[in-house]
């Protein structure tokens, strides 16, 4: 066997030693930085990205709830709004009918006072008719024409009996 | 390639034409020679740039020029190239995560280099033609013995003193004791021992079915070599799956001794 032969040892493990050393060397400092910042940099980039993509979400959703918000306001608003102006019809209707409702009481007044009037003249007027028609009767009754004043006296009480 | 090609057959020829004994059969060893492509010395010791220490440095280089090939835009959307290189850095990264949690991830890039380096010697000896580095027993024993000690200097450093209490099993009968921590102490010192062994001898093994059945494709020729040559073809993609598995396991398992250093059970 080539392997066990000792004066072969020396030449293999000298040159394993450079070989090993250098080798080494140059993983240390130059390979394994290279590669390590690539895969580093990479995962900051991964890591940022997916930092800028959290702080987008967040942005949208505060924009979502401030529109809800606005939205919820305007409603608020418009209901007001609404509210308002039915009141404000609903006085004015109010009013109106007041207005109304006192004019056509002061017009219901106005008439029956008139009527009133109508009626004492009418009543006036029957008295006349009723003391004539008895100053008739009682001439063709008695031919003796009564005086006026008795004549009143007696339609007045027999109208109140 | 054609120089390794060249070496190998000059060293074949050392060897008698890499054939084993009288059978006619290539030797299934010979792969595993060490051969000398520049013979160097420094301080006495032999430092001799070989098959073994080309692939070594053709897979530290396939894996920085990946690396860097594939990280050259570092786009944020990754192509294929970067996919493969994110992929194994979050597969070792996770690993180390999952079995010695975040205080482990100080040892990420020496993992990450474990596991890649394992895994890329492993692949490229599957390339014909190619030396696995890992089906040396020296090699793997060595990184074997690394991750060992210093696995051991971290508990020790972490712990104090008290990471001999490592050693003691919890809600042991006292008279127990004694053979338990002898029991717990040479487990300890095995690992290393089988951390090693389990890839070397998974790799030699391997490589070594594929030479010995390559050898009878041709030695049984177009009449049955057929059979030989189908085992072959799926005896290789079983090798891939090994190559990746025991380069997986070799890094797991210094993740799970890391664990044990930093958190003792």
């Amino acid at each position: 066997m080539p392997q066990l032969n000792p004066l072969d040892w020396a030449p293999q493990l000298i040159w394993l030693a450079i070989t090993f050393g250098v080798l080494y060397v140059l993983m240390l400092k130059i390979a394994l930085p290279r590669i390590g910042s690539v895969i580093e940099k990479r995962a900051a980039k991964i890591a940022g990205d997916l930092e800028a993509a959290e702080k987008a979400k967040r942005d949208t959703e505060e924009a979502l709830a401030g529109y809800e918000q606005a939205l919820a306001e305007a409603k608020q608003k418009a209901h007001a709004i609404i509210e308002e102006g039915r009141a404000k019809l609903k006085a004015e209707t109010d009013a109106e009918r007041a207005k109304l409702d006192q004019e056509l009481a002061a017009k219901s007044a106005e008439a029956a006072a008139r009527i009133e009037k109508a009626t004492e003249a009418a009543m006036k007027d029957i008295n006349s008719v009723a003391t004539d028609a008895a100053a008739d009767i009682v001439r063709q009754l008695i031919g003796v024409a009564p005086s006026k004043a008795d004549l009143e006296r007696a339609v007045t009480a027999a109208r109140k009996a | 390639m054609n120089w390794i090609t060249a070496a190998y057959a000059s060293e074949g020829a050392e060897h008698g034409g890499g054939h084993g004994g009288g059978t006619g059969l290539p030797d299934p060893m010979h792969q595993f020679e060490i051969m000398r492509l520049i013979p160097l010395e420094i301080f006495g010791f032999d430092a001799s740039f070989t098959n073994s220490a080309l692939f070594m440095v053709i897979a530290a280089a396939v894996i920085t020029l990946a690396a860097l090939f594939a990280m050259r835009n570092g786009s944020l959307v990754p192509g294929r190239m970067q996919s493969v290189a994110e992929l194994s850095y979050q597969f070792v990264a996770n690993m180390v995560r999952d079995n010695v949690g975040t205080e482990g991830m100080k040892y990420f890039p020496f993992i990450f280099t474990l596991f890649l380096f394992v895994l890329t010697l492993n692949m490229l000896g599957m390339v014909p033609y190619s030396f696995t580095v890992t089906s040396h027993i020296a090699v793997t024993f060595a990184l074997a013995a690394f991750i060992f000690i210093g696995v051991t200097v971290i508990g020790f450093w972490k712990h104090g003193i008290g990471f001999l209490k490592f050693f003691v099993p919890s809600g042991v009968p006292f008279i127990m004791l004694p053979l338990l921590v002898v029991i717990e102490v040479i487990s300890y010192l095995t690992r290393p021992v089988s951390l090693s062994v389990r890839l070397f001898a998974n790799m030699m093994a391997g490589h070594t079915m594929l030479k010995v059945f390559g050898s009878f494709v041709v030695a049984l020729g177009l009449l049955g070599g057929w059979a030989a040559l189908a085992f072959m073809v799926a005896f290789t993609g079983l090798e891939l799956l090994v190559a990746f598995l025991q380069a997986y396991v070799f890094a797991i398992l210094t993740c799970i001794y890391l664990n044990d250093a930093l958190h003792m059970h």
